[in-house]
């Protein structure tokens, strides 16, 4: 691959202190008890995580993960990492300050449906908008499973759950359109049972320099199970699951016998064969448009199904450019903190005769 | 020492004058005001201001909404509040006259200019005729001056255009003021051509106007009085007017300096704590960050996050945003994480009067948040005092890991005073020590160990190896900081946390009791500590025996709190809410409080509030 993806000079973990040696999962295994239902996909992705950890090779002290509220943000606790639990919706905020004012450290937000689109819409677009150097891995299990099975904002219209009885009538977000709208610079997405696919979406956001988005299909078996079936059964699979790769024709299904093709402003699906090659869509990960169009493929039917690093982009992050603000008002030098809280015109009293700047 | 006499003057002396500009909100009212603080500041007058204005930005042209004033207050000796009403009243328009003439005692000098009433800004303000033609301002001492008419004249000369021209007869009404208070013009001149420095034509009409208004009151007969304030004898030190907020900047910087910290303010835009952002922006050469957050929530999550990696959080807000606050507030109450929530109180509830002051929220800053959430409050008794309470917030946070709320208030924030300023080295050290090696058996760390004396919690950041562990906001296991949800260990984590912010080190409450015996204590705290002061020596002067406390230290209260309080038979509190401190003592140590409240969206009078206290001590007296 030749094509200039236009990647910043700074990667995402150029500033974080290499390890001293290997590392392997067990490193980064707490010993805290992992209290997820059996058969949640949360296991999955705790399992790929561990093992994609050490090889961004990077100490294992300065790696943060920052969560919200939600069965996925019990996740840093069973990391041996640094991390912090927070409150619903607010992590990517914390993160923000963290990875602001400590250039040293890799920051990862793990959050979910409910607590980045819900409560937490607000922080998760500035948070993209203002590209900052964190990694966030947004749990999509289109459910609220600990509070037990309410529908999500990205729950499918007509999903009947415990506060929808007769089917809900609300319109769910796509996450990956949102954040590309959102001005995000890396938007990924990924399932929670590709290993292989995961690990490796993970490991480009991590080392992509500003906010990186990834979305991770993930099931509840307990209040939403099954949800992802028709990406995972390999006959459903095969119409439906699309990767792209940066700079690769997008075809999909066995021998590729699926191609995305242009069709007006939006993207289609038509059999390989019936397409002249040069009329098959090549993935390019800095072409704002083609992503977005990738995104509205991807139905709340999952008639199709996106997966791979969708958009990534070089831009200035926010925290660089703060902390060169800083940094160079520091080294003017001229930080005397008793001219400044002298401030221009004192005067003084001294046995009872007072002198002023207008006397001098 | 430097006064200025005015050639052909024999000025007459005050011991202290109170001068209110008020204008239409678009004047530059609290520009001139300011710029007259300045220069009383640089003369050595003791001083204290009120800027009262509206929260549009330009209200209605020429309405009452729409008037914006600043009271400031000056005198030759130590002075506690912006003054009761004015001596001089500077009226830009009818409905500043209008709004403000009611405060105007009789005998005092009113001036006016002419050219603003015209028929349709007298009818605006509902004045059927000018108040000029009748008979309605004969107690005062009246100048009518045709500022506006004459600006714009003198400025001619320059060709700029008419309404810069027009927008520059504030620093005429500055000229005059200077020339009859015998203030020195240099600093006045110099600092408009500072302000102006890339419109150099617009510095040069301001420049212009001011000497035109200064000329004016020196050759025209009417004005032949002028005044003389002698520079006030404080305490010996150096120093410089300063206002709330900006005291209030500075102190974080001093204590991130003295903690060697770096500074970080995540925080939201809101009247009228936006200043304290502004500064601090200004400041980033002193290794300050600030980050201007999406939202209330985020500034505070933002302000925490960088606690987490060992800087100094600070986040700033009013009212309305600290109750959007408070459930961050509480993660850091469990997550114990120094942390610093700046409340400059306004009126409320919801909006409310967002630039006029009170102290509603303290009870807010005490309870207001879910469960059992102990949190440090301390608050400043005036502008300069705000340096101090803030370093003292600080070394709260930083010695007990906790989050400290600071509850300022619009007086405090807009008003200004002179500060002595202090040397650094003469500020508390602050220095601290981030955990740096595993502190239990095996070699394993126990993130919620405490130190047995201060019950903090060790402050290890990310980056430090062999101390990798997880908070959050779930209940902690006592020690190990591990998930728990065991009875008796939450009820053992709930008062361990209650037990650090009782055991806190503040100083004992100071007694003002000049005779020894006063049958009656007046305790404030906040900015009510001017009015206070003012209204204790009204009381004294007239022969009365009364006490006065001021607490800056909320939660947890002095140690000798109750003592004191059951030491005085009638106890009063002042506040402007309906009685929160009030509810606050009561309830904790129940004796009997008398609570003495004021919701105005402005500071208590001295004289009004001697008259409120005044059936206490008479009281007390008769029965004696």
């Amino acid at each position: 691959m030749t094509t200039d993806l236009g990647m910043p000079a700074l990667g995402g973990l150029d500033l974080v202190p290499a390890a001293d040696g290997p590392q392997k999962a067990k490193d980064y295994t707490s010993d805290q008890e992992v209290r997820w239902c059996p058969g949640c996909g949360d296991y999955a992705v705790l399992a790929a995580v561990r093992s994609f950890l050490p090889t961004l090779s990077i100490r294992r002290e300065n790696t943060v993960f920052v969560s919200g509220i939600g069965c996925s943000s019990r996740f840093p606790y069973y990391l041996d990492t640094y991390g912090m639990h927070s409150i619903h919706g607010r992590a990517p905020a914390i993160a923000t300050g963290l990875a602001v004012s400590r250039p040293d450290l890799s920051v990862f937000v793990v959050t979910g449906d409910g607590d980045a689109l819900s409560i937490g819409g607000n922080h998760l677009i500035h948070a993209l908008r203002r590209n900052v150097n964190m990694t966030i891995l947004l749990f999509n299990n289109r459910i609220y499973g600990l509070t037990k099975g309410q529908y999500s904002p990205t729950s499918e219209v007509g999903k009947v759950t415990k506060s929808t009885p007769l089917g809900s009538v609300d319109h769910p977000f796509d996450p990956v359109a949102l954040a590309l709208g959102a001005g995000a610079t890396f938007v990924g997405r990924a399932m929670d049972s590709d290993r292989k696919g995961l690990s490796a979406v993970l490991e480009a956001a991590a080392r992509h320099r500003g906010s990186a988005l990834v979305e991770i299909y993930q099931d509840c078996p307990i209040f939403n199970d099954g949800s992802f079936d028709v990406l995972r059964r390999p006959d459903d699979a095969e119409s439906r699951v699309i990767t792209v790769r940066h700079g690769e024709p997008v075809t999909f299904g066995t021998d590729g016998r699926w191609a995305v093709v242009r069709r007006g402003f939006d993207l289609d699906v038509a059999p390989t064969a019936e397409v002249a090659p040069e009329d098959v869509v090549v993935h390019d990960a800095t072409d704002a448009g083609l992503a977005y169009a990738l995104a509205r493929l991807t139905g709340q039917d999952l008639g199709h199904a996106v997966f791979g690093v969708l958009r990534q982009v070089q831009r200035s992050t926010y925290d660089d450019l703060s902390r060169a603000q800083v940094q160079q008002a520091v080294e003017s030098g001229d930080a005397d903190l008793g001219a400044l809280l002298h401030g221009s015109d004192p005067w003084t009293v001294r046995d009872g005769v007072v002198t002023t700047a207008a006397a001098r | 020492m430097a006064t200025t006499v005015n050639p052909g003057t024999a000025p007459q002396r005050r011991d202290r004058v109170v001068i209110r500009f008020a204008g239409d909100s678009g004047d530059g009212m609290q520009l001139t005001g300011d710029r007259f603080t300045a220069e009383a500041a640089a003369f050595g007058n003791d001083l204290a201001t009120l800027p009262n204005f509206p929260a549009e930005i330009r209200a209605p042209h020429g309405t009452l909404a729409g008037v914006s004033s600043f009271q400031l207050h000056f005198a030759d000796h130590d002075i506690l509040t912006p003054g009761d009403r004015p001596d001089v009243l500077v009226a830009m328009n009818p409905a500043a006259l209008k709004a403000n003439v009611g405060d105007l005692p009789a005998g005092g000098v009113l001036i006016v200019d002419t050219d603003e009433f015209t028929p349709r800004n007298l009818a605006k303000v509902g004045y059927a005729t000018s108040p000029l033609d009748d008979a309605s301002l004969e107690p005062f001492t009246v100048h009518e001056v045709a500022m506006t008419s004459l600006t714009t004249a003198a400025l001619e000369p320059l060709g700029i255009g008419k309404k810069d021209a027009e927008r520059s007869k504030n620093m005429f009404a500055l000229g005059l003021l200077a020339w009859m208070y015998g203030r020195p013009t240099e600093g006045t001149e110099r600092w408009l051509r500072d302000r102006f420095a890339r419109r150099p034509e617009i510095a040069e009409a301001n420049v212009l106007a001011f000497r035109t208004g200064h000329a004016y009151g020196e050759t025209t007969e009417a004005f032949a009085v002028t005044f003389e304030v002698a520079p006030a004898v404080l305490p010996d030190g150096t120093y410089r007017q300063v206002s709330g907020n900006t005291a209030l900047a500075y102190g974080l910087v001093a204590a991130a300096r003295r903690a060697g910290l770096p500074l970080f303010l995540g925080s939201y835009p809101i009247t009228p704590a936006s200043d304290i952002l502004h500064e601090l922006s200004r400041l980033k050469r002193f290794g300050v960050t600030t980050f201007q957050a999406e939202d209330e929530i985020a500034g505070i999550g933002a302000a925490l996050g960088a606690a987490y990696g060992g800087a100094l959080g600070v986040t700033t807000t009013s009212g309305p945003g600290l109750s959007l606050k408070s459930e961050a507030v509480g993660l850091a109450v469990m997550t114990e994480l120094p942390l610093l929530v700046v409340d400059v109180q306004r009126g409320g509830p919801s909006t409310g009067l967002p630039t006029k002051t009170e102290q509603a929220d303290l009870l807010q800053a005490v309870f207001g948040r879910n469960g059992e959430a102990p949190v440090p409050v301390v608050a400043p008794s005036s502008p300069a005092d705000a340096f101090d309470v803030a370093v003292d917030a600080a070394r709260i946070a930083l010695t007990y890991r906790t989050p400290v709320l600071l509850l300022s208030d619009g007086a405090i924030a807009n008003g200004s005073e002179p500060w002595r300023v202090p040397e650094e080295d003469d500020l508390p050290d602050l220095t601290v020590e981030f955990a740096a090696a595993p502190n239990g058996p095996d070699g394993r760390f126990l993130p919620y160990a405490r130190d047995p004396e201060t019950l903090a919690r060790p402050w290890a950041v990310p980056g430090t190896p062999g101390l990798e562990h997880r908070i959050g906001g779930l209940e902690k296991a006592d020690e190990t900081g591990d998930i728990s949800y065991e009875p008796a260990n939450h009820e053992r984590m709930v008062r361990l946390r209650q037990a650090k912010v009782d055991g806190i080190a503040v100083p004992d409450l100071e007694v003002d009791d000049p005779t020894g015996d006063a049958p009656v204590l007046v305790l404030g705290w906040g900015s009510t500590a001017g009015p206070i002061g003012a209204a204790v020596r009204r009381l004294r002067t007239a022969g009365h025996r009364v006490a006065r406390a001021h607490l800056r230290h909320l939660v947890p209260l002095p140690g000798n709190t109750e003592a004191v309080l059951r030491s005085y038979r009638t106890v009063v509190v002042p506040e402007m809410n309906l009685g929160q401190l009030a509810f606050l003592l009561q309830g904790r140590f129940a004796v009997p409080v008398e609570s003495e409240t004021k919701v105005a969206g402005l500071p208590f009078g001295a004289a009004e509030l001697a008259a409120r206290l005044t059936p206490y001590v008479t009281k007390e007296q008769v029965t004696a």
